[in-house]
């Protein structure tokens, strides 16, 4: 009777086990046909002109993204300088100073915002700048793509400074320092790298998002200038182009996704070797 | 008399954790606080820099004096640096050994290099750890042995130059040898500081400290020269608890 119950307890080991891993495979297979489409159809379209000049009108070769690239960086350098600071000094206030009840209201405040729909951050976006300004801007672009990053970097910025041990706190008041002193000089630079990589998944993944930007930063075919017009960014142009009728604008297409696909899988990477460096210094 | 304490309660929240404690600690010399794991030493040693302030709902009642100043009136991180504090387990910044030495005096606003150089170095010599690293002062603190990782804390909270030096079981974490050269560096700062150790090591008290007190419970028992608290102490429950009847 006890060999039936135990072969009974192997099928089923081993079904389970199979199957948990066809869906693994399954997963990993989905990502790597992806990652293989694209490469195939993209790095085929790639050339020296995708980088370099502006769009051309379909039947006309050597156009290229050169500006899309460039409003792409320009807005993610907008969202940055929004939604890093306010994330994170509010991170700090939750991590460090805040009472019990107030830091659980702000996280689930925070927490319903990061739900809210990317399109809707648009509309936002669209009624606090395009409207009073009465036009499009690279500005709105950053604006609502920075109020997505702000739950983020608020969740990242308290978990790795609540993960540094209060022993280090101590250590430095007892010398002396004010609260505020020991947050900015031993208890940020100690979670430094575990910040710093928060904020660069943070950076990669809005640097995808396309509803927002459909209308704020809205495109544009040529150079913009400044902050307050208009601008290409890659994520839109890929909406426009892959819509188009013209193949010659669907290669195109495909090279902006290889493009931007690499952006985010290179920040990806340097995050992951930033945090692995930073306790390593604290290993004997 | 260095510091002196009066009638000194301490609640955490509504639970009385100390029973008006009244203590005077001589100057430069060594006191050592003894006694059962809970019975309010660590508590009692943590009033004396108010480090117990960082926690919630905590409250003070009576009277501590560092030199007949009132240390619970003055600014609270003057009163740290004046009375610094090493920790059960050592804690040094991952920062280099340089950077962790000159954290108190960069804090407390000396920027000048070559004072914080000169300060340094002294410390490290004090704490007996500047032959092993005066080579390597810009390596990171953590790569240092258990044991050099406590002298380096040792140094640190030296490098303020403090009137009082408040030590929290600082060899509880280390081994026999370790434990000698802190004691043997202990003897060595007599002169130039007032030192306070809580110990779970009777052993350690009867070897280094000049003045014993003997806590249970949240009160101070009984406070006297260690060689009367250990051969002829005058409460019971003091004699039971260094002659090993109850710990």
């Amino acid at each position: 009777m006890m060999t039936e119950i135990s072969r009974k307890r192997r099928i089923t080991n081993a079904v389970m086990l199979t199957i948990s891993g066809v869906c693994t495979i399954l997963v990993i297979g989905v990502l790597f046909f992806i990652l293989g489409y694209l490469l195939w159809h993209g790095a085929r379209s790639l050339n020296m002109n995708f980088f370099t000049k502006l769009p051309k009108p379909s039947g006309e070769t050597g156009g290229g993204m050169a500006n899309a690239i460039v409003g792409s960086a320009k807005v993610l350098l907008i969202a940055t300088f929004i939604g890093v600071p306010i994330g994170f000094l509010a991170g700090v206030y939750l991590a460090e100073y805040s009472g019990k009840t107030f830091a659980f209201a702000v996280r689930y405040t925070v927490d319903l915002l990061n739900g809210v729909p990317s399109i809707v951050m648009g509309i936002v976006a669209y009624a606090l700048v395009v409207q009073p300004m009465k036009h499009f801007s690279a500005l709105a672009g950053g604006v609502a793509l920075g109020i997505m990053m702000i739950p983020i970097a608020v969740r990242t910025t308290e978990e790795f400074l609540r993960a540094v041990p209060n022993s280090m706190r101590e250590g430095a008041m007892a010398l002396g320092a004010t609260k505020a002193k020991t947050i900015f000089t031993v208890v940020i630079p100690a979670a430094i790298s575990g910040l710093l990589s928060g904020m660069m998944l943070n950076l990669a993944r809005v640097a995808g998002e396309t509803a927002p930007l459909l209308f704020t930063a809205l495109g544009n075919m040529f150079w913009s200038r400044g902050w307050l017009e208009p601008i290409a960014t890659l994520p839109v142009m890929i909406y426009n182009y892959a819509l188009a009728p013209e193949e010659d604008l669907h290669q195109q297409a495909w090279a902006a996704g290889f493009v931007l696909l690499a952006l985010v899988f290179v920040i990806n990477v340097t995050a992951r070797m930033i945090i692995m460096r930073g306790p390593a210094s604290a290993r004997r | 008399m260095k510091l002196r304490t009066k009638d000194l309660k301490f609640y955490y929240g509504t639970f009385e954790a100390l029973h008006g404690i009244t203590i005077d600690i001589p100057a430069n010399k060594i006191t050592a606080f003894i006694g059962p794991s809970g019975c309010g030493k660590s508590t009692f040693l943590r009033t004396m820099n108010r480090m117990n302030e960082a926690m919630r709902n905590t409250r003070v009642e009576g009277e501590i004096q560092l030199d007949n100043e009132n240390l619970l009136s003055m600014d609270v991180t003057d009163v740290r640096r004046r009375v610094g504090m090493v920790f059960q387990k050592s804690n040094p910044f991952p920062k280099s050994i340089y950077d962790n030495v000159s954290y108190g005096l960069r804090v407390n606003g000396i920027k000048k290099k070559s004072v914080i150089d000169t300060a340094v170095e002294r410390s490290l010599g004090r704490a007996a750890l500047w032959s092993e690293v005066k080579d390597k002062l810009h390596k990171p603190a953590l790569a240092l042995s258990g044991g050099q990782q406590q002298r380096l804390c040792i140094a640190r909270a030296l490098a303020v130059e403090p009137e009082v030096l408040l030590l929290d079981e600082p060899c509880s974490a280390l081994d026999p040898i370790a434990t000698l050269k802190i004691e043997e560096l202990l003897f060595s700062i007599k002169d130039i500081t007032t030192i306070v150790i809580v110990t779970h090591n009777m052993q350690q008290a009867a070897r280094i400290a000049d003045s014993t007190g003997f806590f249970l419970l949240g009160n101070l028992i009984e406070f006297n020269d260690t060689k009367t608290i250990f051969s002829n102490p005058s409460s019971k429950e003091t004699e039971d608890y260094v002659t090993g009847r109850f710990g």
